[in-house]
């Protein structure tokens, strides 16, 4: 077993309302759920594999396969949709070439949209990483960007 | 009094004072989400290097947001025997020369500031108690956001904290939920709720183990109001959740926070490890004999886990479904099938101050039916964007132009959302209605826990109401088919309109699926799912009308139904909008004017936007006659 996920599983007692929190803190060191690890989870909770995918996909925040460095989350919360938020989104997916949902080929970067993040006043906003960007345009796009290139 | 409490009060008051009496320049700097995301830790950076290069003492405080999140990054200063003055839209420049001028040449810099604080006067800066925006606010459960540190312990006990707890444990806990009752508070979340009668519900109901859940999973695209609360004053919710504890007999409470809120998170880790420390939370809690553990769980992304069944089956590790009826109620069997009380974030915050100050304070602010105050998170198409807290009954139309400043750059009004995807959007002949639970429900919208999105008449109603499906849709758990299947076929006549091939008969169709899934979904996502689209049919039905009849979009949003073209008449040549167009749909040389290939033209609205004012040449055109240039 990867020395990273015994670490995790070993803070965890092996209850299965652990899940989400396992699944939470193997994703923050990999930055996915791999494979393998996902049979890890399931043996530790002694549930059947279809079990953890079953929660895992249920909810937004896990991903399958590997992320970019930064993860771009661009807000489409109400105030950031009435105020162009579709705008920056297509602007994101042309300065990196990628569609939303992407991975750039370098890895440097993944794009995905959100409901909200909850920065409706400065809208409209994007986040990198833990990072909110607020009243964006798209001509400011770039130079956003180029703070993580 | 309990004594341990006593003199931790006690010091807390003096280092307070002490702080006050300060002979030293004291800077504030709003450094919630809405702060940093417009630099307000490039600022605090610029503020510390400034202080460094001149040799003035003074000192540098963090707080939470104090909701005029317009003015942001906002910094109070509050130099020795003069009153607290906040300062708008600093960036590290400015900031630099305002300490400048002001510490050192004790000139206030009127041009730069907001507003006056508290008591005292400046010349040539109002107080903010007299600005429109704060006039007719009044601050219960916001009252320490942007005053107080949110990482001290001391500052909230400073400000009557703990106060609630302590009265509360030398009550029967009868006692409490009765006083609950009697203030009449009606639960936060968006329904309303009597919090009291949820709350003698769990009380009275059998079991060796209950649990106090707080609904943090503030998931309403377009609201705020719950994140601030947990950034800006996060103690309050941990009082608040305590008595609770001991007001039902639990000894475990759980915060459920959205993954999108970090920052809530690291506040809340904090101040619950601080109220633990010194015996507010915990073990035997000030000697009483009552325990209370607090867990933060953090939520995975799932809106639907807002609906307090589906929330607790987050909990308890599953797919966060919301459970059928006939099912028990939550107060009888909700956490591991235990007694469980669950409220929204606001609902607790408002208990410490209710049990501190009684029932009957709480009942004189607000109307007969709804007590207490609003929190809304005025957003959108509005001049004086941030977070509001008002008297329950409080004009509609008040909120929007005189707090929130009338419509960003003097733009036509045209609805107000309020209730986020659950509610309904409200034109300006309803502005005069008062804001309460049952008013706005009334009028087909509703409260919700506190989003409230201006639009203006450049928003298109047809693709708000197909927004807010798109996102029901997305979020449905899938369980019952009147809301993943019923929604589905109400976005596709959505699309279609908003594509321009609407038909006559869609507007009849969308009612008659909107009224089905209300009446056949299983929770409340599916039954709220069609009221943005009801209520935009009900009072915008001209605008679906243009979409299907004329195959207009009369606000210019629907990208299928406008056209961008350039006036000859006007454009010079200048080459702007051919050099920023994306797709290379512009064509022309050097001073002559430019024509846009309708067949590469995407309609991103770029050379619109960058066409210079003098010129004004690209026009945008929908239906058969030409709109607004």
């Amino acid at each position: 077993m990867d020395e990273r996920v015994k670490n995790i599983l070993a803070s965890f007692r092996g209850h299965r309302s652990e899940i989400i929190p396992i699944l939470q803190a193997v994703q923050h060191e990999f930055g996915y759920l791999p494979e393998q690890e996902m049979k890890e989870i399931a043996k530790f909770l002694r549930v059947p594999e279809s079990q953890v995918y079953g929660v895992a996909t249920f909810y937004a925040q896990f991903y399958f396969t590997p992320r970019g460095k930064h993860e771009i989350k661009v807000c489409l919360g109400t105030a950031c949709h009435v105020r162009g938020a579709n705008k920056i989104l297509d602007a994101l997916e042309r300065e990196l070439g990628i569609c939303c949902g992407e991975t750039t080929s370098d890895a440097l970067f993944s794009l995905e949209k959100v409901a909200c993040v909850g920065s409706c006043a400065l809208a409209p906003v994007v986040m990198i990483d833990d990072n909110v960007y607020g009243r964006l345009e798209t001509k400011k796009v770039k130079e956003v960007l180029g703070k993580y290139a | 009094m309990h004594e341990a409490f006593v003199s931790l009060r006690a010091e807390a008051i003096r280092k307070w004072e002490e702080r006050q009496q300060s002979t030293i320049p004291r800077i504030l700097v709003g450094s919630a989400t809405c702060g940093c995301a417009t630099g307000a830790l490039d600022v605090i950076t610029a503020i510390e290097q400034k202080l460094q290069e001149t040799g003035i003492k003074a000192h540098i405080q963090q707080v939470g947001c104090i909701g005029m999140c317009y003015a942001e990054v906002l910094v109070d200063i509050i130099k020795p025997g003069r009153p607290r003055i906040s300062y708008k839209n600093m960036t590290p420049e400015t900031v630099a020369e305002l300490l400048e001028d002001y510490l050192l040449n004790d000139n206030p810099r009127p041009d730069l500031a907001l507003a006056v604080i508290g008591e005292g006067e400046v010349e040539g800066i109002p107080n903010l108690a007299d600005e429109p925006v704060f006039k007719s606010q009044q601050r219960i459960v916001l009252k320490n956001c942007g005053h107080i540190d949110p990482e001290s312990i001391e500052d909230y006990m400073a400000q009557d904290g703990y106060m609630g707890l302590v009265k509360a444990l030398q009550m029967q806990p009868q006692e409490i939920v009765d006083i609950v009752t009697k203030s009449e508070l009606r639960g936060r979340g968006g329904a309303g709720f009597p919090a009291g009668r949820k709350w003698n519900s769990c009380l009275r109901a059998a079991g060796d183990q209950k649990y106090v859940i707080c609904n943090a999973d503030e998931g309403d695209p377009g609201a705020f109001m719950d994140r601030s609360v947990q950034e800006g004053d996060p103690h309050a919710l941990i009082e608040g959740m305590t008595i609770a504890g001991y007001a039902i007999g639990a000894s475990k409470g759980y915060i459920y926070v959205r993954a999108e809120y970090p920052l809530a998170v690291v506040r809340l880790k904090k101040a619950i490890e601080q109220a633990k420390e010194k015996n507010l939370l915990g073990e035997n809690i000030l000697g009483s004999g009552f325990s209370f553990d607090l867990e933060i769980f953090q939520g995975a992304g799932a809106f639907v886990c807002g609906e307090s069944t589906a929330l607790v089956m987050s909990i308890e590790g599953k797919r966060g479904m919301p459970r059928p009826l006939p099912r028990p109620r939550t107060t009888e069997a909700g956490l591991w099938n235990k007694p469980t009380l669950l409220n929204n974030v606001k609902t607790f915050a408002y208990v410490p101050q209710i049990i501190h100050k009684g029932a009957d304070w709480f009942t004189s602010t607000g109307t007969e039916g709804c007590r207490g105050t609003a929190v809304f998170a005025l957003t959108g198409k509005i001049k004086r964007s941030g977070l509001i807290e008002v008297p329950m009954g409080i004009e509609l139309g008040k909120i929007i132009h005189e707090i929130g400043g009338g419509v960003l750059n003097d733009r036509k009004f045209k609805a107000v959302q309020t209730g986020g995807p659950s509610g309904g959007c409200l034109p300006e002949s309803k502005l005069n209605l008062p804001v309460d639970f049952d008013t706005l429900v009334e009028a087909g919208s509703m409260m919700g826990s506190g989003g409230m999105v201006v639009l203006d008449e450049t928003t298109c109603m047809v693709d708000v109401a197909r927004y807010f499906l798109q996102f029901t849709l997305e979020e449905s758990c899938g369980q019952c088919v009147p809301c993943r299947l019923g929604t589905l076929q109400m976005l596709e006549i959505l699309n279609e309109i908003c594509a321009g091939k609407g038909r006559e008969g869609d507007i009849e169709l969308l009612v008659e699926l909107g009224k089905s899934i209300i009446a056949s979904s299983i929770c409340g996502l599916g039954k709220s799912a069609p009221n943005p689209v009801l209520s935009t049919i009900n009072y915008f039905r001209d605008e679906y009308e243009a979409h299907i009849k004329d195959r207009a979009c009369p606000a210019l949003v629907c990208k299928d139904l406008i056209k961008y073209s350039i006036d000859v008449e006007k454009c010079s040549g200048c080459g702007l909008c051919r050099k920023n167009c994306p797709t290379e749909a512009i064509t022309g040389g050097k001073k002559e004017p430019h024509v846009i290939d309708q067949v590469k033209c995407t309609k991103c609205g770029i050379c619109y936007d960058v066409c210079p004012d003098r010129f004004r040449a690209v026009a945008c055109f929908t239906g058969k006659e030409k709109a607004a240039v």
